[in-house]
């Protein structure tokens, strides 16, 4: 049994009882990446030396009141760390070694005394659901090396997943922590929009980019997820909302709770064991008291459409800003200022970054600008307004987080319509701007995770958890481990 | 509304600031063009009443006292840049 088959709150009495230390953690942490990183690919750069000396010095002085003392964690790669390379899985930025500061999250974890072991793999600029666009490496799904681990935050699932680490930050603009979270068997939460400060998150599509963390359990999540919670000044778009006490909602009690089954998330399209383990985890929940009905949000099949008309238009906005001047990689086969832009961005983007620049560049152009991308945003608004009269009268939304398991790798790389389709259970939440969590349901009849998806009201995360830890509590799939290298 | 022609591509690429082969050109017409036939299905839905929604929170604008402070250096800032020279980033000259 490894360290990490224990919660954040064991750990932390192991910790104040002087059982382990915060130097068996960092050594548990580096003895399971040199173990089975090779296989999983799940990092870009390892931090050794510098988490080794923190765990001295935590060593030396413990706190008790820091809450995540010592604890090892991943961060996805598109999220900065002062002194430590980060590249959003891009060549354009191999050689961004110190971002100068770090992003407020991670200033958060450090107040908590959590210790960075590295950065992690992700599809580059984190468009993608497979992390085979991360222009370093393709990550694998620690059930089976064969699959993908789901994108674009597919490094933070698998390492977790892998039990290289205890936690890990991802990013999710439609669907990128719960989609991987759901493909490698792990606890995978979206904020609501505004909830976590995005300051220090290298921006994708800003009206829909949210910070979340991915764990082995719901409790453990939520634990990290009050820790980065929280108004930025830094940041405009982050909500002055109170955060509460995520943990304190994790009563195990979900009785007279109402939950809404969208019958368009278990429609054709959703594989039948998905639908079969979704359907197992609603009879659970009847049996805890809950009780459920099929609803209708009638908009979601135009999602993934408006999805992609926005988020690419933001995001050929937000890339504008790699122009090889100020930092990232500069091509050597330019003489002139132009030329200098468009080679160095043609060399240092991969295609489907440059397909996305592309598209939004289109859906944003005079003449199209109205046919694409006004319209996108009103039917943005129509998607919005179904998520909010089905949570009017209901606590939560339930489905599949995912319409099947993990893929195999390259099966659908050349076809990004298909890639695209996805995500087509988790990208209306971003859209509607709402938290989800993806929690793990079953297997497949392949042995392969199968996730599911609980959606809530804004600002309501503690709803959101209340009911994923019922359901965790009840059943035994996250307790399942990955046979990588042998090791249950 | 039409496919899109690999002359358009070609156009939007060089307002994108991306240099593509005639290869690329051909690739992303073929993707550009389903990705955005797919998009067409938004037309089925008639949006003439409907706000569009930029952002789900209810925003107000964000001011604050414009004071100077201190962020970063001029050599922190110069750090990570592919090509300076005497405190300055070097680009190529714009004038012939």
């Amino acid at each position: 049994m490894s360290l990490f088959d224990h919660s954040i709150k064991q750990l932390e009495e192991m910790l104040h009882r002087k059982e382990i230390s915060a130097e068996d953690l960092v050594d548990a942490s580096f003895d399971r990446i040199h173990e089975v990183d090779e296989q999983v690919q799940a990092f870009l750069t390892l931090d050794e030396e510098q988490a080794r000396n923190q765990a001295k010095q935590l060593d030396a002085a413990p706190d008790e009141n820091a809450r995540l003392f010592a604890l090892p964690a991943g961060i996805k790669d598109n999220i900065v760390t002062k002194g430590i390379r980060t590249t959003c899985g891009s060549q354009f930025l191999k050689n961004f070694d110190d971002p100068l500061y770090n992003a407020t999250a991670i200033e958060k974890l450090n107040a908590e005394k959590m210790v960075s072991v590295g950065k992690l793999n992700m599809d580059e600029f984190a468009m993608g659901s497979s992390t085979e666009n991360s222009s370093y490496k393709s990550t694998r799904n620690p059930w089976n090396t064969d699959h993908v681990p789901g994108g674009s935050s597919g490094g933070s699932a698998a390492a977790v997943a892998a039990g290289e680490v205890l936690f890990s930050l991802g990013s999710d603009t439609g669907g990128s922590i719960r989609q991987p979270a759901s493909f490698c068997g792990v606890v995978g939460m979206k904020p609501t929009y505004g909830r976590v400060s995005r300051f220090g998150l290298v921006a994708f599509a800003s009206s829909l980019d949210q910070i979340g963390p991915i764990t082995r359990s719901v409790e453990d999540n939520a634990r990290v997820l009050e820790v980065i919670s929280g108004h930025d000044k830094m940041d405009s778009t982050s909500a002055d909302v109170d955060v509460p006490s995520y943990t304190d909602a994790l009563t195990g009690d979900v009785k007279g709770m109402k939950i809404a089954v969208p019958k368009e998330y278990l429609a054709e399209g959703v594989a039948p064991e998905v639908k079969e383990a979704v359907i197992s985890a609603l009879n659970k929940y009847k049996e805890l008291g809950a009780e459920w009905e099929e609803v209708s949000l009638p908009h979601s099949k135009y999602a993934v459409a408006a999805y992609y008309l926005l988020a690419s238009s933001e995001a050929s906005a937000n890339l504008a800003r790699f122009d090889g001047v100020r930092y990232g990689v500069r091509s050597d086969n330019a003489t002139n200022m132009m030329d200098m832009y468009t080679h160095s961005r043609s060399e240092g983007f991969g295609d489907e970054v440059k397909r996305r620049i592309m598209l939004g560049t289109f859906a944003l152009s005079s003449g199209y600008y109205d046919a694409y991308y006004k319209k996108a945003q009103k039917v943005r608004t129509l998607i919005k307004n179904d998520f909010d009269n089905i949570l009017k009268d209901y606590d939560v939304i339930i489905g599949p987080t995912a319409p099947t398991p993990a893929f195999k790798i390259g099966e659908n790389v050349d076809d990004p319509l298909t890639m695209y389709a996805n995500d087509i259970l988790t990208i209306p939440v971003n859209l509607a701007g709402v938290p989800g969590i993806s929690v793990p349901c079953g297997f497949s009849e392949a042995g392969l995770p199968i996730g599911l998806q609980i959606i809530g009201k804004p600002f309501d995360e503690s709803t959101v958890y209340r009911t994923a830890h019922a359901y965790e509590q009840a059943t035994d799939h996250h307790k399942q481990r990955p046979l990588l290298g042998g090791v249950k | 509304m039409a496919d899109i022609s690999k002359e358009q591509v070609k156009h939007v690429a060089g307002l994108a600031r991306l240099a593509i082969t005639e290869e690329e050109a051909d690739m992303f017409t073929q993707h550009l063009s389903s990705i955005i036939e797919y998009a067409e299905q938004l037309n089925e839905l008639d949006t003439e009443n409907v706000e569009p929604t930029t952002h789900v929170l209810d925003l107000k604008n964000v001011l604050r006292e414009d004071e100077p402070k201190e962020w970063i250096t001029k050599d922190e800032a110069l750090k990570n840049a592919p090509d300076t020279q005497d405190g300055y980033y070097r680009v190529p000259s714009i004038l012939e």
